[in-house]
This record gives structure tokens, sequence and C-alpha cells, in this order.
């Protein structure tokens, strides 16, 4: 038994315009501080007071958003109490204000508890909105939260499925003026989504489909997007990717760079999308090296025309595919590109491992690494050396 | 040798394998909680009980429950005998199981979720023990 679960999702030009049916009294968006400097939470307000909504902004949302702003944000919302919670923003914005509706329905919740096995019974006092002003994270139209426990130095793998938006609003116009860097760690993030999605150990025939559109589409126009932020197919579609990827992923799971990029984020605080991304080829690699059958590789590779004759074969174009991708968007491809020092790995390996280890997506690869293997990855990836174990 | 599934004989079969592990010692280090595995047999008024009590990377206790006021364990996970068997015999993804409400469990959900590994070391230890289900 498993589920699909999808948002009604709005997407392609004017998409915003959408909420000015929206019915309902109160609206409390969630953002941050860099959205509302830009315009985008303005926007969105003006929409939302048009369908005669009142409207209220909390913009305290950090990148990686900690278990402190979490409660916060919950706490404005049993101030304001609305009926429609609006997550924009990059993935931080989004999760948080995920985070927040659920202590906002259950107060009695711990944040670090939010968890896919129990039944939280929201939409007593909300529903929610999501509005991505980023291309990557997907989670727009997925159930996954992530929150930061900062006195631990640890990303929390979280989610409910209760907790996935009622409607996604994908609207282009949100992204055109993003930075390069930025446009480029994103979109690397929607494209480990779609392969982690079709590659881990919960992969479905309807999760399937959607990562491979996604990773087809982040190789497209990822490049385009990068080099030229005023291309408007390459910003919509890679908006798009990154909804695709989201549906994709959501509906099976995230994996091992994933395990490794939230380590590593929680302690070196590289940037989500750039961390995840950094570890595909050579979990791509290291899997291949599992249990003969174990892997999937041989389908992604041939959708996107790669050779795929065999597992290995497929798995070695992959990787080099995505180092290829990453080269041509001028991303780190290590540890030490990302400026962390040897010693400074070797000071923090113990707990990049545990965190590693005790991280929800690691347990959904096809190959789990044990504590030693782990290190390895790190070593590996420190030292930019494809993974030969 | 094999041992019934649920039995006295079973949960101290697990035990020992439990701390036998370095595996799981390593991933519980920190693990503090005791639980009640509730199996709900065929026919039966009431579920077989087993308790194991998880310290710090070993198990301390683990026994056949008769009645279960005996302990107020952290934690409580539940399921019918079938879903136990695919479990046990790896046809059922535990963490499948959970997300997918065929296994209920109840307790501090923040610890569960932070303690993937010992979770995943735990049932691979269950799994270790040589097994024979009820017909």
């Amino acid at each position: 038994m498993w589920f699909f679960k999808s948002p009604e999702i709005v997407f392609g030009e004017e998409a915003l315009g959408y909420l000015e049916r929206l019915e309902g009294r109160r609206a409390h968006i969630v953002t941050d501080k860099v959205i509302v400097g830009l315009g985008h939470a303005a926007r969105v307000r003006e929409v939302l007071e048009s369908a005669g909504l009142e409207v209220s902004i909390f913009d305290a949302v950090e990148p990686d958003p900690s278990l402190e702003t979490v409660r916060a944000g919950a706490q404005a919302m049993l101030d304001f109490e609305p009926d429609w919670i609006v997550g924009l923003g990059g993935g931080s914005a989004m999760d948080a204000a995920k985070a927040m509706w659920i202590l906002y329905e259950r107060p009695d919740m711990d944040p670090e508890g939010i968890n896919p096995i129990e039944i939280l019974h929201l939409r007593r006092k909300a529903r929610m909105i999501a509005i991505p002003t980023t291309s990557g994270t997907g989670s727009e139209a997925t159930w996954a939260v992530v929150l930061t426990n900062l006195a631990e130095r640890r990303k929390l793998g979280l989610g409910s499925r209760e907790v996935l938006p009622d409607i996604a609003i994908v609207d282009p116009s949100f992204v055109m003026a993003m930075p390069p860097r930025l446009t480029a760690d994103t979109g690397m993030d929607a494209l480990t989504h779609a392969f982690e999605g079709y590659t881990c150990v919960y992969r479905n025939s309807f999760s399937d489909g959607p990562c491979l559109v996604a990773a087809k589409l982040v190789f497209e126009y990822l490049p385009r997007a990068y080099r030229n932020g005023s291309d408007e197919e390459a910003r919509a579609r890679m908006h798009y990717a990154a909804s695709i990827a989201g549906i994709g992923f959501g509906n099976s799971m995230a994996s091992l760079a994933h395990g490794l990029g939230h380590s590593l984020g929680g302690v070196f605080h590289v940037p989500h999308g750039r961390a995840v991304s950094l570890f595909l080829p050579y979990v791509i690699e290291f899997c291949a090296r599992g249990e003969p059958g174990s892997t999937s590789y041989s389908g992604m590779a041939r959708f996107l025309g790669l050779p795929s004759s065999s597992e290995v074969e497929a798995a070695t174009a992959l990787a080099a595919a995505v180092r290829a991708l990453q080269k041509e968007l001028e991303q780190p491809l290590s540890l030490s590109q990302c400026g962390i020092s040897a010693a400074e790995l070797e000071k923090e390996m113990s707990l990049l491992v545990s965190n590693t280890g005790n991280d929800s997506s690691t347990v959904t690869s096809t190959r789990i690494p044990d504590d030693a293997e782990t290190r390895r990855l790190y070593e590996h990836a420190f030292e930019g050396k494809p993974v030969d174990f | 040798m094999t041992y019934k599934f649920p039995s006295d004989e079973w949960i101290k079969a697990l035990m020992e394998e439990l701390n036998r592990s370095e595996a799981y010692a390593e991933a519980a280090a920190t693990w503090e909680g005791d639980f009640y595995f509730l199996a709900d047999l065929p026919g039966a008024d009431k579920p077989a009980m087993l308790y194991m009590d998880l310290w710090h990377g070993k198990c301390r206790e683990a026994f056949l429950v008769t009645d279960e006021s005996a302990k107020t364990p952290a934690f409580r996970m539940s399921a019918p005998l079938e879903t136990w068997k695919k479990v046990l015999t790896k046809k059922l993804d535990p963490i499948q199981g959970l997300m997918t409400g065929q296994l209920k469990l109840k307790g501090n959900m923040a610890m569960v979720m932070k303690s993937v590994k010992a979770s995943k070391e735990l049932v691979e230890a269950c799994t270790r023990v040589p097994t024979e289900f009820p017909a």
C-alpha cells in the first residue's frame, strides 16, 4: 500500500490571479525579508485583499528555518486566526509555513515530532497555499518539512501527508529576477529530487513519470536559465520542473544525497540545493556498486538519451552528466571547492556521519552506508574523487 | 533452532541478538525508552504483548507480558500478527508499514524521528532471529 498526493497546481503566466477567487476571512503570509524587499509579498497581499481577505505577514523566516522561528510563527498564527496559510518563498519559507500551520492547529505538538505516522487532523482551522519564488525545492508539491535544530546543528527531515498544500501557485513571474547562483543551486536541487525520487527504494509507477520528465526539463532548461535569466521559456520550464520533481519525489522519497546534504548543511551551512546536488554523482556511483538488481539507473539514462545497456554503464553516464551540468553551472564539485578545509571536515566528521545515519532520507537508499562508508563518502566528496568502493 | 513469535523465548532471543550487535549499540547509544510490542492474534480477545527495555544501546530486560498494566512503557507498537510476519520476513518495510498505518506506534515521536538508524538496526536484529509463526 502506498499513496499518490498532489496539490491543485495552478501554473503559468498570471497564475497568481487565481487567488482572486479565494473564499475566506483571513490569510496569513509566511515569508522572509528578501521576498518582502522584492515586492513579492505586496503582490500576493494585493491579490488576497482583492478577494476580500484580511491579510497579515510573518516575514522572519531565515534560511534553514529553526524550531524557534517555527514556534514564533505559530504564535503569530494563533493570534491572527487565519483560515488560509500562504507559504511564499523558497523551501525555507514554505517548510516553515507548513510547520507553523501544524502547530497552529495542534499547539500541543513538538515541531521535532512532526511525523508521517500520526493522524494530525489538520484543516480544522485553515488550509494552505504555497507560492514558490525559486525553482528547485518543490516544497509546494510535497508533504516534506525540513527544519533545523540549532542547538544540535542538525537538519531534521520531517513531514506529514496532511501538510501537503491545498493549492500551489507556480507562477514564473516570481522567479524572473533570481540571480544566477540561486538559479543554479535551486535548479540542481530539483534535479536531485528527480534522480532520488526515481532511484530510491520507495519509487513506484506513479512517481516515475514526474521524476523522468523533471530530470529532462532540468538538463534542457537549467543551463539556459542560468546563462540568461531573462529567457522566459527557460524560467517557466524550470519553475514547472521543480514542482514536477516535487510531485515525483514527494510520492516516493528523497534519498542518500539528501541524507548527506542535510547533514552537511546543518554543520557547514552550505545552501541546501548545492549540498544535496554536490553529493548526487557520488551517491550514484556508490549505489551502483551495491547489490546487483537494486538500482534503476538504466531507465533514467535511457529516457535522457544516455548509454544504458547496463546499470553500471547507466550510472557512470548519469554521474558524468550530472558533473558536466555542475561544471556548466560553475557549481562546486567537491567539498573543498565549497570552502571547507580538510581540518574542518575532520573535526566535524563524527557529527556528519552520525547525522547522515539518522536522516530519514538515508534509509530509502538502495545501498545504505555504514559509518565507515559514510566517512569515505565525505572524504571522496571532499577530494572530488569518484566513488570506487 | 527457531523461536515462536510472539513468545517469551522469541523476545529473549531478540534481546540476545540486540546485545550482540555492535551496530545497534552504536546507533542507539543515546536511546532511552522501553517498548510494548503488541500482536493481534486471530481469534484472541486480547493481543500478545512483548516488553523490551532499551537503554543506551543495550536491551536490559525483555519478556512476554501477561498483565498489560505490569509496565507503562514509553512506546507501544502494534499490528496484526500477519503484519508482524511481513515485517519480520522483510516483506514489508517497517517505515512503510508505519506510514501506511499497517503498523501503529504511540510514544514520543520527536525521539523516533531523530533515531532513524537505531530503529533500522532494531528491525534488522528482529529479522535475524530465526522465527516460526503460528499456522
